[in-house]
């Protein structure tokens, strides 16, 4: 338990120094990518359908495993799209 | 078959690394798009990964995950790009539903948990309600399905104070006695519901880019927090990352909008705002198309400030069409961005960029202001708040102290907009009776048409 305790405030400051200096040109996709990745709830959604076998379980694994799985797919295809859209001026002309 | 576990844990290892330098790398413009990959690889691993766990079912996860894949890869392609804000809320709020399930069949399975887990089962499902019902209502409110105006009434705070009161002592019931006090649990989980909803509701439109980027780092906070409940590394690092960056982007909003996030939370802005300030008056200056175009052709410097209700009328594609008729002519264009234009952070720069405007030409505030006093004309399509320079000078207004991009310095502003209503907030904009200023009324999309026209007919 100390030991995850320990991982989660090593996360904390690493999330705040990776994000400080971020041009406003790319908060939106920054937005939307690491909103896929708060979809690594995924994982725990998975267990709980895989592991558990009563039925009040599957049904809630079920809806959670359905809700991530829409939280990262759509997540990263969005991103991807949107940064498909920023391009150089000479990207435009080829 | 310890050593499963072993090989389990370490791809989560390398999952968690590939999470951080895809963050890391979508911090830059050349390397954003390679760096959203490298994190989806990631989440590959670790979905992956979470397979190979012992004594797994399939049947009904390969239903789920399939389901799930198609509906997000549909509305991922079928969102049109004027509708990103309410998307982003919307696959946030899912995210959020998944961490809270997750606490909810923990807690099902195994009721008699040790302390620690029931805790974290309680934040988890705390965390992960107000994600979801508070991005609904976000969603909600960003696709217009309901008034996007404050919703305020008396008691407001105090309510929400009581409600989270109510909540954490129900919590500390449950977290005592899991065993007697299911139905104490529904409650909580409804009040928390509810709490969500009315944390948002009294958040205006303008204030949108906040809370969209706070939600989004609930949702991290959520996942994480199912993390404890589960006793995965993974999620408690990426969900972790997740709420950290958020954090950092709701900060960056606020400072935006001088203003702190306990104001824009509970600020409820719009209900006072006009009482007190200065009423702006003086003559308006409208202007049609054709006198325009004579001012624009003999431009050498444009700049562009777009806000929400480019958005709203759609008109980027035209508003680049003019941009490179203004060129072709000579002049030299820009795009100046406020940070909070719009109503999700960075919501401009990806209208433009649909539109095919190269990045080069936007700027940021504090250069564009740097050159506005060069600058020929300055074209205000759908901003408002964001050009008032009361902000500048009248301490009585509510955006007092806001950084705004200084057009009332440019030669010639033109303001494009649909009426002399006042905007969101109801405060008034003296720009508009400035004798450097022209009113171009009509909707904006088809008044920079007529521009556009006037260019190409001559």
């Amino acid at each position: 338990m100390i030991l995850l305790l320990f991982v989660f405030v090593l996360a904390i400051f690493l999330g705040f120094e990776l994000i400080s200096k971020v041009p406003s040109q790319l908060h939106t996709p920054l937005m939307s990518g690491s909103n896929a990745i708060s979809g690594i709830s995924i994982v725990g959604a998975l267990i709980a359908l895989g592991t558990e076998h009563q039925t009040v379980t599957t049904v809630l694994g079920l809806i959670a495993v359905i809700g991530a799985m829409i939280n990262v797919v759509g997540g990263y295809l969005v991103t991807d799209r949107m940064l498909g859209m920023f391009k150089k001026k000479d990207e435009m002309k080829k | 078959m310890t050593d499963l576990k072993d090989i389990i844990d370490i791809i989560y290892i390398v999952a968690a690394v590939l999470f951080i330098v895809g963050l890391k790398m979508l911090g830059s413009q050349v390397s954003a798009r390679r760096g959203n990959m490298i994190s989806s690889v990631g989440m590959l691993l670790a979905i992956v990964a979470t397979l190979m766990v012992k004594g797994m079912s399939f049947q009904w996860i390969i239903v789920g995950m399939i389901a799930g894949s198609i509906i997000g890869a549909w509305a991922a392609y079928a969102v049109k790009m004027t509708a990103m804000p309410e998307m982003v809320g919307l696959f946030n709020g899912f995210g959020g539903l998944a961490s809270l399930l997750v606490g909810w069949a923990e807690y099902e399975a195994r009721p008699d948990s040790p302390v620690v887990t029931l805790v974290s089962i309680f934040l988890t499902i705390l965390i992960g309600a107000v994600t979801f019902s508070g991005s609904m209502i976000a969603y909600a409110k960003l696709a217009e399905k309901i008034s996007s105006k404050p919703v305020l009434y008396v008691g407001q705070k105090l309510i929400n104070a009581l409600i989270l009161g109510v909540i954490f002592s129900l919590g500390i019931w449950f977290v005592v006695a899991p065993l007697e006090t299911y139905y104490i649990f529904l409650g909580l989980m409804a009040l928390a519901l509810i709490l969500g909803v009315l944390l948002v509701i009294p958040i205006g439109g303008a204030d949108m880019p906040v809370v969209i980027s706070l939600l989004n780092s609930y949702s991290g906070l959520a996942a994480c927090a199912a993390g404890f409940v589960i006793l995965n590394k993974v999620l408690i690092v990426a969900g972790c990352l997740v709420g950290a960056s958020g954090i950092i982007l709701t900060q960056i909003m606020c400072k935006a909008m001088n203003r702190s996030l306990a104001n824009v939370l509970f600020g409820g802005m719009g209900a006072t705002a006009g009482k007190t300030a200065e009423k702006a008056e003086g003559e308006v200056k409208a202007l049609n198309a054709q006198d325009a175009y004579y001012i624009l052709e003999a431009a050498r410097s444009v700049v562009f400030v777009p806000g929400y209700g480019m958005a709203v009328a759609q008109a980027q594609h035209v508003v680049r069409e003019l941009g490179h008729l203004l060129e072709d002519n000579g002049a030299e264009v820009r795009y100046a961005i406020h940070p909070v234009a719009g109503r999700m952070p960075g919501h401009m720069n990806v209208l433009l960029a649909e539109a095919d405007v190269p990045y080069e030409q936007l700027v940021e505030m504090e250069p564009a202001n740097s050159i506005m006093p060069t600058v020929d004309v300055a074209i205000v399509i759908g901003a408002n708040d964001v050009v008032n320079p009361a902000a500048r000078t009248d301490e009585a207004s509510p955006i007092y102290g806001m950084p705004i991009i200084n057009v009332d310095e440019a030669k010639t502003v033109f303001v494009l907009k649909r009426s002399m209503a006042s905007g969101f907030a109801g405060i008034e904009n003296p720009l508009f009776y400035l004798d450097n200023t022209r009113m171009l009324f009509g909707d904006a999309k088809a008044t920079v048409q007529a521009l556009v026209n006037e260019f190409k007919s001559s």
